[in-house]
């Protein structure tokens, strides 16, 4: 076994993970706490990469395109609220999944005429775009590292928020009992708007983070969205918590899966059947690991103690 | 009044009479999720040979309706179905992917009609399942990645690390490498492809690193590619293992490659069988409208496509647009008596081009665009290996 490359893998599980997090944690808030089903989650990601891309352009610095493209996701996704998932509130889930499916159909669309079905690829200022010496054969892309940091701040600072402040506070309150929180006096519409415009931030973020790798491209949200429920539902909905350690987990096993499955199978079976079988049972694996824990932990990890 | 109905009516008839038929082709391609990119591609290409035809094969109106296979083969196959059975369209081209050629492939031969290739070019169909009404105006698909087999042996490379998606034509893409190439293969990466392909191939990147190989071939088309080179860039592996690709270095990519500035592209050499350079009339014509109408040059999958319009017209001219003589309609497409833009070709026993494959390098033109340029001829009238195994004559 080579150590340094189980290292290196683990800190790319990592990266995939905290991804994975910046998404699902939006997609866990607003499921957990507004109980609403938003499939659309995964085209705020997408707006958020192609926003990006194209300031990147117009200014010629990735760095102050995604400073100013925050508050426009921020603003978008406080519109998507108003707008679509205020007046589905009511409904029961089905109607969310056809109401933000539709949304889908038609952001993808918009994103089609705007941008063209060809993505567009973000270049890097030169001190990003280099490598990162750990040690004497270790080296990671800069850039890696930086989603790595971005990812656990935001992880870190979206705990503290909603545990630590007051409107995580008043957030936590709505959850459990949105009409005694109205009735203190609390405007609990505005406060679910904020609750959307955040988890949409934190997606747009994912997207940004991402776009400078794998380039903006037309449904790159839809990939993420599944992946992103499997985490929710891994982690339990409405967990920021288990949304977190659910998400390391997924990019973990996922990395982990892609880089040594072939090797490991080859102990037991010729190169070519392990060859064959390694790619299918890794793209499965993460679907593998949610049927398990759920097996064991109905309601996820972490289920959250609201009612 | 009745005059002058009487008049359009008797002037409709004169437009639609006997002697011209309108022949409708149906052309399937992928037209949305990222990979949209090489279908409008192609849908340029299409219109551009309609036009250079003035919609015409000989006195006969051609028609195409493209249909979008979401780059899925369940919706390819359910679009063919549509395509044959809505439309009624007479003849089938276009097709991408090779998963979703081979799932649609049935549809189209069970019913009668041919159904011509313009890109994917899967193992099976020309071995155990060719057809005499299946053309490629294309190539098979170990072919291009045989002659960068070639080209390594050639320029003494030893080991080399491969990654290609996980679909029928990543499979034949390192078949084909495998036949050709002498030195040994250290590693081998099949990732997830579809609408929701794997992107991110930080994992792959650090395997193929340590793997210690001279070389790392690649085959990733269409949106895939810009991800690629960005993150081998990224991963700062240009001098410790160079990068050797198929269908993935191209019209489609080094547009965006350029605009975000991967110097490093610049002198990457890659095979096909077909380059803007090619010195012949019809190619000459081919891509000076084709970037003068669309700002860029075109890609392999624009000139396969502009070849398989004109492959058509033939065809259709050879029968006087009897779309129900599939005898004389074989023969005319089997003769590939045409103007390709790739020049004079001809068809083996399974109907795949017997054809040669360039060596391009990457050249920056005097505009200052980046695009290919043919260096050298690595096969010469190649022919697939799989047509022995197919039973056609």
């Amino acid at each position: 076994m080579d150590y340094t490359l189980l290292l290196i893998q683990v800190l790319n599980g990592l990266q995939l993970g905290v991804l994975l997090f910046l998404v699902a944690s939006g997609l866990t808030l607003i499921f957990g706490i507004l109980d609403f089903v938003n499939l659309a989650h995964g085209s705020i990601y997408m707006l958020g990469a192609f926003i990006c891309a194209s300031l990147t352009y117009a200014l010629d610095s990735y760095l102050f395109a995604v400073i100013l493209s925050l508050p426009v996701i921020a603003i978008i996704g406080y519109a998507f609220e108003i707008f679509l998932a205020r007046p589905l509130y009511a409904r029961d889930h089905l109607d969310h999944v056809l109401g933000t499916f539709g949304a889908i159909l038609v952001i993808d669309t918009i994103a089609h005429l705007i941008w063209g079905p060809a993505g567009i690829a973000i270049p890097l200022p030169n001190y990003l775009d280099g490598q990162i010496t750990i040690s004497e054969n270790i080296e990671i892309p800069t850039f890696r590292l930086l989603i790595i940091v971005v990812g656990l701040t935001a992880a870190f600072g979206l705990l503290w928020l909603v545990n630590f402040t007051k409107l995580g506070m008043l957030i936590r309150a709505g959850a459990s009992n949105r009409t005694m929180v109205a009735a203190l006096g609390i405007d609990i519409r505005t406060l679910f708007a904020i609750v959307f415009a955040i988890g949409a931030t934190l997606a747009g973020i994912a997207g940004m983070l991402i776009a400078p790798i794998t380039e903006a491209s037309l449904g790159m949200g839809n990939n993420i969205i599944i992946t992103a429920f499997v985490v929710i539902i891994v982690g339990g909905i409405g967990s920021v918590k288990g949304a977190f350690v659910a998400a390391l987990l997924i990019g973990l096993i996922d990395t982990l899966g892609r880089s040594f499955l072939d090797d490991l199978f080859k102990l037991f079976m010729s190169t070519g059947a392990a060859e064959n079988s390694a790619p299918a049972i890794s793209s499965m694996s993460i679907y593998l690991m949610m049927a398990l824990i759920l097996s064991f932990k109905p309601k996820g990890l972490f289920p959250p103690r609201l009612g | 009044m009745k005059k002058v109905l009487a008049a359009i009516i008797f002037c409709n008839f004169l437009i639609s009479s006997v002697f011209a038929a309108d022949i409708k082709v149906g052309f399937v391609t992928t037209l949305t999720t990222p990979a949209a990119v090489i279908g409008e591609d192609m849908k340029n290409a299409v219109n551009l040979a309609l036009e250079h035809l003035n919609g015409k094969a000989g006195p006969h109106n051609i028609e195409v309706v493209f249909g979008d296979d979401g780059f899925a083969p369940d919706t390819g196959k359910q679009v063919t179905d549509r395509l044959l059975k809505q439309d009624k369209v007479d003849i089938i081209s276009g097709y991408i992917w090779s998963h979703v050629l081979l799932a649609s492939r049935k549809s189209v031969l069970d019913a009668g009609k041919i159904l011509i290739s313009s890109n994917a070019g899967p193992s099976q169909i020309a071995s155990k399942l060719c057809h005499e009404n299946f053309f490629s105006a294309s190539w098979q698909n170990d072919q291009t990645p045989m002659a960068m087999g070639e080209v390594f042996n050639k320029d003494g490379i030893k080991s080399l690390y491969i990654m290609a998606p996980n679909y029928a034509a990543g499979k034949d893409m390192v078949a084909g490498i495998e036949r050709t190439f002498k030195g040994q293969v250290v590693g081998k990466d099949l990732t997830k492809w579809g609408a929701d392909a794997q992107l991110d191939f930080s994992a792959e990147l650090a395997k193929a690193k340590v793997s210690g190989a001279n070389g790392l071939f690649v085959f990733y088309p269409g949106a895939a590619s810009g991800a690629f080179t960005k993150q081998y860039h990224q991963a700062g592996l240009k001098d410790l293992l160079p990068l050797y690709s198929v269908f993935t270095i191209d019209g489609i990519s080094l547009p965006k490659l350029q605009a975000a500035n991967f110097s490093g592209i610049v002198g990457s050499k890659v095979t096909q069988q077909w380059d803007p350079s090619l010195d012949n009339q019809a190619n000459k014509r081919f891509v000076k409208d084709f970037k003068e109408r669309f700002g860029k040059y075109p890609s392999f999958y624009a000139a396969q496509s502009y070849d398989t319009i004109n492959m058509i017209a033939s065809a259709v001219i050879a029968v006087d647009g009897d779309m129900s003589d599939l005898v004389g309609l074989r023969s005319a497409l089997k003769s590939a008596d045409y103007n390709s833009v790739r020049g004079k070709y001809s068809y083996g026993n399974n109907n795949f081009p017997i054809q040669n494959f360039y060596l391009r390098e990457v050249v920056e033109d005097s505009d200052g665009n980046w695009t290919t340029e043919v260096i050298d001829t690595v096969l010469t009238n190649h022919q697939d290996p799989y047509a022995a195994e197919c039973k056609l004559k």
